[in-house]
C-alpha cells in the first residue's frame, strides 16, 4: 500500500470543518463513564454495532450448527447418532441395539430454527444492525445516531428476542417445527404438532420483540441519514453503503408492521379461539370448531413482509460490496446514479412481488401473471448492479485482500443465485420446482451465501475501524477460498436433485424409490457443509484473536479511502471527531491518480480551482 | 463549474435544504421519528383492514351495520348509527382542541396549552367511555363474542313461525337481505323457526363468526391507541403545566409531537368507522 499519501486531515478539518460546540458540553458522559455504560448499556453507535455483530456471530454459530446436524441426517441417515445424545438429549432416540437416530420432530424443529435464526437474527440484525449502526453516523459525518437512547433500546429488544428464542430450544415439547414461515394451521393450533405449543408461543413473542427492535433501529437510521448529514453531504455525495442502509430501513419500516398484524391475528387464533386463519380442520379424526378463516390470508400478510425481507437482507450487502469494490479496485464506482436508482427500483418492486412465494398456494393463476411480470422486472435493476460491479473491477488496480475477495465472491454468488430466480419467478416452471431442493439452492446462494459474503467483506474491511487492528490476512484468504468453493459444493448439486423433483423438508430419502439414488450426492453435500462450517469456526477464531492480537492499525486511513469514517482517530471516542465535524466537498468515489501522487481524494478535500465535481 | 468564483466553500454555504448540515424538512429528529412511526403504524392498521376485507368478502352475508349499531343509552332502539356518530364527533372534536393546544404552544402560552390539552384528554376519555358502553351492549345484551355472532342476514324470503318477545312476532314476513338478531333466553339461543317460499321449515342461522372477532380486535386495537394517547397526553400536560417545555423554548414541540399521534389515531378511526359502520 505504498501508493497512499495521507493528507493532513486534521488541518483540513480544523480549517474547513464546522464547530457544533459538541465538546463544550459534558453530555458525553452519558455515553461512556463506567464499564456498564461503555460496554453493556452503551449509547455509542460504534459499541452498539459491535454488540449487534457479536450477537449475530453467536446466532450464526447456533444456526449453522443446527444445519450440520440436519445435514448429517440427510447425508447419512443410517448412521449411529448416539454420540449426539449429550447435546440433544431425548431428541436422539436409541433403538434396542443402542443405535441412536435423530427424532423426526426435532429434525423439523432444527430446520425451522435454522431458517428463523439465519433470516432474522443473523442476516437482518447481524448484518443491517451492525453496519447501519457503525457506518451511518461515521459516513454521513454525525456525532451519533439521532436518538442514541432508541438505538440502545433497539439492540436490547433484539437481545430480548434472542433470549426468548434461545429459551424455546429447551422447552420439553421442543422449539417450533412448522417452518420459518409459520404457516397456519401448524402454527395456529397448539395441538397440531409437538413444536406448535409452547415452542410456537415463544417463537411469536420473540419475533414481536424482534420487530420492535427493527422498527426502533430503522426509524433512527432514516432520521439520522436525513437530518444529521454534515455540511456539504448532499444525498448524491453519500456513499452507496448509506443509500443501501437508508432504503433497507425504509423497506423494514413499511413491511415489518404488516408482519405484526399477521402475528397478532395468529396469536388470537392460538389463544382465544378465533378463526382468522382456520377453517374446517380435523385433527386425529376430530372436527374442530373453526369456520370461515383463510390460511392463505396469513400467507399474504406474511409474504408482504417476507419478500421485502430478502431485500432487507441483500441491500446492505450490496451497499457494502459497492464500497469495498471501489476502494480496493482504486476506481470510482461505475454508474453511481444507476446504482442508486437500481436500489430504489428494487425497493419499490420488492413490495409488489410477494405472491410469487404463493404460486402453489391456490392463488388465482391469472393474478399470478402480474406477480410473474414484476418479479422478472427485478432482474433489470439487479443486472444493472452486477454490470456496474464488474465494470468497476475492469481495469482496476485491484488489491486482492480478504475484504475484496469476499466482495468479488458476492458478485459471483449473486449472479449464480440470481439466474435461478428467473426460473422460479415463472409460475409455470414453479409448478415443477416448487418446494424442491432447487428452491433451497436458489435462495441459499442468492440471499444466504451472498449476504454472508457481503457481511464478511464488511467485517474484514471495517474491522480496523471497529477494533483498531487488522484481521489475519492469511487465515482470511483461506477462509474465503474454502468458503467460496465449499458453498458451491454444497448448493450447486442441490439444483440437480431439485430438478429431479426431490422435495425439501423431508426427513430422509432412502425410503423413496425415486430419490434413493441421490444418497451419494446428499452425503457429498453434507461433507462439504461440514468443511464450510469448520472454516467459519476458523473465521470466528480469527475474529476474536485479532481483537487482542491482530496487527495494529498505525495509519488512520489504511486503505486510502475517501469516505469520512477514515478521517476519525484510530481510537475514536464518543462524538467520533475530537474537534470540529468535517465538511464534505465532493462525492465519495474520487479514486484516480492526481498531481500530488495520491490515488484518491478524500471527501473533505475542497474542489481545486477550476476542478469540476465528478 | 469551471468559473472564476471561488468554489471552495460554495457548496458548503448552499441554501439547498438537502445540502447537509441542516434539517431538510425543517423538522427536528423527534418529529421525523414520530412521522415514521405513524407511517409504520398505518401499515399495521392497513394489514388488519385488509384482513377484514379478505374475510368479509369470502362470506356469503355480513351483518347490516344500520341494524347492529342501532342502540342508544337509555334503552333506546332503532337509532341506526346515532351513537357511533356521537362518539366519532367527540373524537374529531378532540382533534380540534388538540390543534388549539399546539397553536398555543407555538405562542409559548403555557396556560393555553394546558387548557386545550385538558379538553383533548376529556374528549379522548369520553370516546373510550362510549366505546366501553358500545362493547358492553354488544357483549352483555346482544351476546356477540369473538366466537359467536347472533347478527344474521336472511338469504331468502319467508314468514316467521314464532316470535322472540322482542321485535319479531309470529307471522311477520321478511325478505332476503333483512337482518335479524338471535336472542338468548335462559342461556339458550332462540333461533326462530320460519317457513320459506318453497314451504320448507328452517331456523335462523348465526351470522359469520369473523364479524365479532374482527370488530372487537380492530376497534380494540384502535381503542388501545386512544388509551395510550390519553396517557401520553396526560403526562405531557403535566409536564407542560410544570413549566418543563417553557424552559426548552422550542414552541412546546412535545405537544406538537403528541398532536401528530392524536390526529393519526383520529384519522385511523375514520377508516375503521368506514369499514364497520358504513360499508
Amino acid at each position: 500500500m505504498s501508493n497512499i499519501t495521507t493528507y493532513d486531515e486534521e488541518k483540513l478539518i480544523e480549517e474547513q470543518g464546522f464547530d457544533d460546540h459538541f465538546h463544550d458540553h459534558h453530555h458525553g458522559d452519558k455515553y461512556q463513564s463506567n464499564f456498564v455504560t461503555t460496554y453493556i448499556f452503551s449509547m455509542d453507535h460504534k459499541m452498539i454495532a459491535k454488540q449487534f455483530l457479536i450477537t449475530g456471530i453467536f446466532w450464526a454459530f447456533i444456526g449453522a450448527a443446527m444445519s450440520i446436524i440436519f445435514r448429517l441426517q440427510l447425508g447419512f441417515p443410517e448412521e449411529n447418532y448416539a454420540w449426539l445424545k449429550p447435546l440433544l438429549g431425548k431428541w436422539i432416540t436409541l433403538n434396542s441395539s443402542g443405535v441412536g437416530s435423530l427424532a423426526p420432530e426435532f429434525y423439523y424443529a432444527l430446520v425451522t430454527m435454522h431458517g428463523t435464526i439465519l433470516v432474522f437474527f443473523v442476516l437482518t440484525a447481524g448484518l443491517s444492525g451492525t453496519f447501519s449502526n457503525l457506518l451511518i453516523p461515521l459516513q454521513v459525518g454525525a456525532r451519533d445516531m439521532a436518538s442514541p437512547l432508541l438505538n440502545m433500546l433497539s439492540y436490547w429488544f433484539f437481545f430480548l428476542a434472542g433470549v426468548v428464542m434461545f429459551s424455546s430450544l429447551f422447552v420439553s415439547t421442543g422449539p417450533f417445527s412448522g417452518g420459518w414461515t409459520a404457516y397456519p394451521p401448524l402454527s395456529a393450533l397448539p395441538q397440531a404438532s409437538s413444536g406448535s405449543g409452547a415452542g410456537m408461543t415463544l417463537w411469536l413473542i420473540s419475533l414481536v420483540f424482534f420487530v420492535v427492535s427493527v422498527l426502533l433501529g430503522g426509524i433512527n437510521y432514516i432520521t439520522t441519514v436525513l437530518n444529521l448529514r454534515t455540511k456539504g453531504m448532499t444525498l448524491w455525495r453519500m456513499p452507496l453503503t448509506i443509500w443501501a442502509f437508508l432504503i433497507t430501513a425504509v423497506i423494514g419500516l413499511l413491511s415489518f408492521p404488516v408482519l405484526v398484524s399477521g402475528f397478532l391475528l395468529l396469536i388470537f387464533d392460538r389463544s382465544l379461539g378465533t378463526s382468522f386463519y382456520l377453517s374446517e380442520i380435523f385433527i386425529g379424526g376430530q372436527a374442530l370448531d373453526y369456520v370461515g378463516g383463510s390460511p392463505v390470508l396469513y400467507q399474504h400478510l406474511f409474504w408482504f413482509l417476507g419478500h421485502p425481507e430478502v431485500y432487507i437482507i441483500i441491500l446492505p450487502a450490496m451497499g457494502i460490496v459497492s464500497e469495498v469494490l471501489s476502494v480496493h479496485a482504486r476506481k470510482p464506482i461505475f454508474g453511481y446514479k444507476a446504482m442508486v436508482f437500481s436500489i430504489l427500483a428494487i425497493a419499490f418492486l420488492s413490495f409488489i412481488v410477494w405472491a410469487h412465494h404463493m404460486f402453489m398456494s391456490g392463488v388465482n393463476p391469472f393474478i399470478s401473471n402480474f406477480f410473474v411480470l414484476f418479479t422478472l422486472i427485478i432482474a433489470v435493476p439487479s443486472a444493472v448492479k452486477v454490470f456496474n460491479w464488474i465494470a468497476t473491477l475492469y481495469g482496476g488496480n485491484i488489491r486482492f485482500n480478504s475484504a475484496m475477495l469476499f466482495a468479488i465472491g458476492f458478485v459471483s454468488m449473486f449472479i449464480s443465485g440470481g439466474l435461478t430466480g428467473i426460473f422460479l419467478g415463472n409460475s409455470t416452471i414453479d409448478i415443477q420446482m416448487h418446494d424442491t431442493y432447487f428452491v433451497v439452492a436458489h435462495f441459499h446462494i442468492v440471499m444466504g451465501v451472498a449476504a454472508f459474503f457481503g457481511m464478511f467483506a464488511g467485517i474484514y474491511h471495517w474491522y480496523p475501524k471497529m477494533f483498531g487492528r487488522f484481521m489475519n490476512e492469511k487465515i482470511g484468504k483461506l477462509h474465503f477460498w474454502g468458503t467460496l468453493i465449499g458453498s458451491y459444493a454444497v448448493f450447486w448439486p442441490m439444483h440437480y436433485i431439485g430438478i429431479a423433483g426431490v422435495p425439501r423438508r423431508y426427513y430422509q430419502f432412502d425410503t423413496f424409490e425415486a430419490f434413493s439414488h441421490f444418497g451419494a450426492m446428499n452425503a457429498f453435500i453434507t461433507i462439504a457443509a461440514i468443511v464450510v462450517f469448520a472454516l467459519q469456526i476458523l473465521f470466528i477464531v480469527n475474529f476474536f484473536y485479532s481483537i487482542w492480537k491482530g496487527k495494529k492499525m498505525t495509519n488512520k486511513n489504511p486503505y486510502g479511502a475517501t469516505t469520512l469514517e477514515w478521517t476519525t482517530p484510530i481510537e475514536a471516542t464518543h462524538g467520533n471527531w475530537p474537534g470540529k465535524i468535517p465538511t464534505v466537498h465532493r462525492w465519495a468515489y474520487d479514486y484516480s491518480k492526481n498531481d500530488e501522487g495520491a490515488d484518491y481524494v478524500s471527501q473533505i478535500q475542497p474542489l481545486k480551482e477550476g476542478e469540476e465535481e465528478h | 463549474m469551471a468559473t472564476e468564483t471561488n468554489v471552495l466553500n460554495q457548496d458548503v454555504q448552499s441554501t439547498d435544504d438537502w445540502s447537509g448540515g441542516k434539517e431538510p424538512f425543517k423538522a427536528s429528529y423527534g418529529k421525523l421519528m414520530m412521522w415514521y412511526f405513524l407511517l409504520s403504524d398505518a401499515f399495521t392498521f392497513a394489514g388488519f383492514l385488509i384482513a377484514y376485507g379478505a374475510l368479509r368478502f369470502s362470506m356469503p352475508t355480513w351483518p347490516v351495520p344500520d341494524f347492529v349499531f342501532s342502540t342508544f343509552p337509555g334503552g333506546l332502539h332503532n337509532m341506526p348509527l346515532i351513537f357511533v356518530t356521537v362518539m366519532t364527533f367527540i373524537l374529531i372534536l378532540s382533534s380540534v382542541t388538540m390543534v388549539r393546544a399546539v397553536q398555543e404552544g407555538h405562542r409559548e402560552n403555557k396556560n393555553g396549552v394546558v387548557f386545550w390539552m385538558f379538553l383533548t384528554i376529556l374528549g379522548g376519555a369520553t370516546f373510550l367511555g362510549c366505546q366501553a358502553w358500545e362493547w358492553n351492549t354488544l357483549i352483555a345484551e346482544e351476546h356477540v363474542s369473538i366466537l359467536k355472532n347472533p347478527f344474521g342476514t336472511h338469504i331468502e324470503n319467508g314468514v316467521y313461525l314464532a316470535g322472540d318477545g322482542h321485535d319479531i312476532k309470529e307471522g311477520d314476513t321478511f325478505v332476503a337481505g333483512d337482518p335479524y338478531l338471535i336472542h338468548k333466553k335462559d342461556d339458550e339461543w332462540q333461533n326462530l323457526p320460519y317457513r320459506n317460499e318453497a314451504g320448507e321449515i328452517k331456523q335462523q342461522e348465526f351470522g359469520p363468526k369473523a364479524f365479532g372477532a374482527l370488530f372487537f380486535f380492530i376497534t380494540g386495537f384502535h381503542g388501545f391507541h386512544v388509551f395510550s394517547g390519553v396517557l401520553f397526553l396526560l403526562i405531557i400536560m403535566i409536564n407542560a403545566a410544570s413549566g418543563l417545555y417553557a424552559k426548552r423554548k422550542n414552541g412546546y414541540e412535545m405537544v406538537e409531537k403528541i398532536g401528530l399521534y392524536w390526529h393519526f389515531v383520529d384519522l385511523v378511526w375514520v377508516f375503521v368507522f368506514l369499514v364497520f359502520y358504513l360499508l
